[in-house]
């Protein structure tokens, strides 16, 4: 049943390469946004809350096309990658991590910041008088605490980015081989007459693929757990 | 000879603190009914309090000085302390806790202390398990071998025996005292409870409502105020 074509290979790969990439570009941001809101009061800490969670509530399209004004080539920060680093996002598979990893970012955010409001704080002044800089701190007791959180909101992330759809499509458009994702190659078998058996073929392997992360997940979560927090 | 010198102000809500004592070498109890201000002061020794005005200084280091807007962080202050709760970390065996100190200050590794120390405390037997899986009381000894390990200038004790039942409390107790007659450390201990205080302080102040009472030896645990603080 799973014998493949060329193309929902390339479809399937590339889909799990914008899902990585995505995922892994987003966890630093992610930590360092989730501590903000955890741990610090500032001017326009609300906005940027509400900002971080935009894309959850606004329809994808509207994040695609928003994407597509700032990062396309001519957009204000498209252009200023493109002409001082060389990076595109327009239309390239890069365009569609960068899309997955907006779409996925607030799942990823949200667990993370959890994590981090709940640490006993005072574990951190102990680790202090024991020497600990505050990086150090940081390194050595507050990241191995928020660790479930982190793996929580890794897979979240990672799911929400494999599946991505209306963003990815209005961003980067439907490119074969380029921005062609396993939901946008689902779309496109459906769109044309004899392409119901691909299509379906491709719903096995999202299906296929949804339950090994969460179990990925659910395994690794449960490491963490008894690891970081006693049997 | 002074080893420790507090002289700090500190408003926290409807206390105000005013603080003024010395402290010699052994152990030094901080003696008072609850909300006397005792753990603001050692938090201020510490480091992890800022007082608003005043000076601590530990041998020849100035600690804080707020004239000279000297504030010396906590983790320069070497400086053991040993909470109430032991905050040991949960994410790390009992061996773990106990080298974090000597991690953290990237000394190389002494087997020879790290065993002696663990040994002193009764402790040997429990290096490869979770601090989930300690009693009250092994909980807190590891909690008093971690500060020594990391070789403090003084050692703060703030009611070290305070969530332990009795049972534990007696078993925790000969080893403060063993500790305060092998170790030369300086000790600032912090207790409500008159009996602990006599059987391990050489000088005691005493405090109350955020000022300092009186200062002197055991001799200071007895009278009827004291009793009735029991």
């Amino acid at each position: 049943m799973l014998d493949l074509s060329a193309a929902e290979w390339t479809a399937l790969k590339l889909s799990l390469r914008i899902a990585v990439v995505a995922t892994a570009w987003a966890v630093p941001f992610a930590v360092l946004i989730g501590w903000l809101l955890a741990r610090k009061n500032f001017w326009g800490k609300t906005i940027l809350d509400g900002l971080v969670h935009l894309p959850l509530v606004l329809p994808p399209v509207v994040t695609g096309y928003l994407l597509l004004i700032g990062f396309g080539r001519k957009g204000p920060i498209g252009g200023f990658l493109h002409d001082y680093f060389g990076i595109v996002f327009a239309f390239r598979w890069t365009g569609a991590a960068l899309a997955a990893a907006v779409m996925g970012f607030p799942l990823m955010v949200r667990p993370i910041r959890l994590a981090l409001e709940t640490i006993d704080r005072h574990l951190e002044d102990a680790a202090a008088t024991l020497g600990a800089n505050r990086v150090l701190v940081f390194l050595t007791v507050t990241l191995p605490l928020a660790l479930p959180g982190i793996i929580a909101g890794v897979l979240l992330c990672f799911a929400r980015a494999l599946g991505e759809f209306g963003a990815t499509i209005t961003f980067v458009s439907n490119i074969p081989g380029e921005t062609q994702t396993l939901s946008a190659a689902i779309y496109t078998f459906l769109q044309i007459p004899d392409g119901e058996a691909a299509a379906v073929r491709m719903v096995v392997i999202a299906i296929v693929l949804a339950f090994a992360a969460l179990f990925a997940a659910e395994w690794l979560g449960r490491r963490a757990t008894t690891r970081f927090h006693g049997e | 000879m002074t080893v420790l010198a507090v002289d700090v102000d500190k408003v926290l809500g409807g206390l105000k603190l005013a603080v003024h004592f010395r402290a010699a070498g052994g152990v030094t109890a901080l003696f008072g009914p609850s909300g006397a201000g005792k753990t603001s002061i050692v938090n201020m020794i510490a480091g992890l309090l800022s007082p608003d005005r005043g000076h601590i200084t530990l041998d020849d280091t100035v600690l804080f000085d707020a004239a000279r807007r000297i504030d010396v962080p906590p983790h320069r202050r070497r400086i053991g302390y040993v909470f109430q709760e032991g905050r040991l970390f949960p994410h790390l065996s009992v061996r773990q806790n106990l080298d974090y100190g000597r991690r953290m200050s990237g000394r190389p590794r002494d087997v020879r202390e790290f065993e002696r120390i663990a040994a002193l405390l009764g402790i040997t037997q429990l290096l490869n398990r979770r601090p989930r899986m300690l009693s009250g009381g092994e909980r807190q000894r590891v909690a008093i071998g971690r500060a020594l390990l990391m070789r403090p200038r003084l050692l703060l004790l703030d009611e070290p025996l305070a969530s332990l039942d009795a049972g534990h409390k007696r078993e925790i107790l000969p080893y403060l005292v063993r500790l305060r007659d092998e170790a030369a450390i300086p000790m600032v201990y912090v207790s409500h409870t008159a009996a602990e205080v006599r059987r391990i302080a050489t000088t005691v102040v005493r405090l109350d409502g955020g000022r300092v009472v009186a200062t002197g030896g055991i001799e200071l645990l007895a009278g009827p105020e004291v009793e009735a603080l029991e």
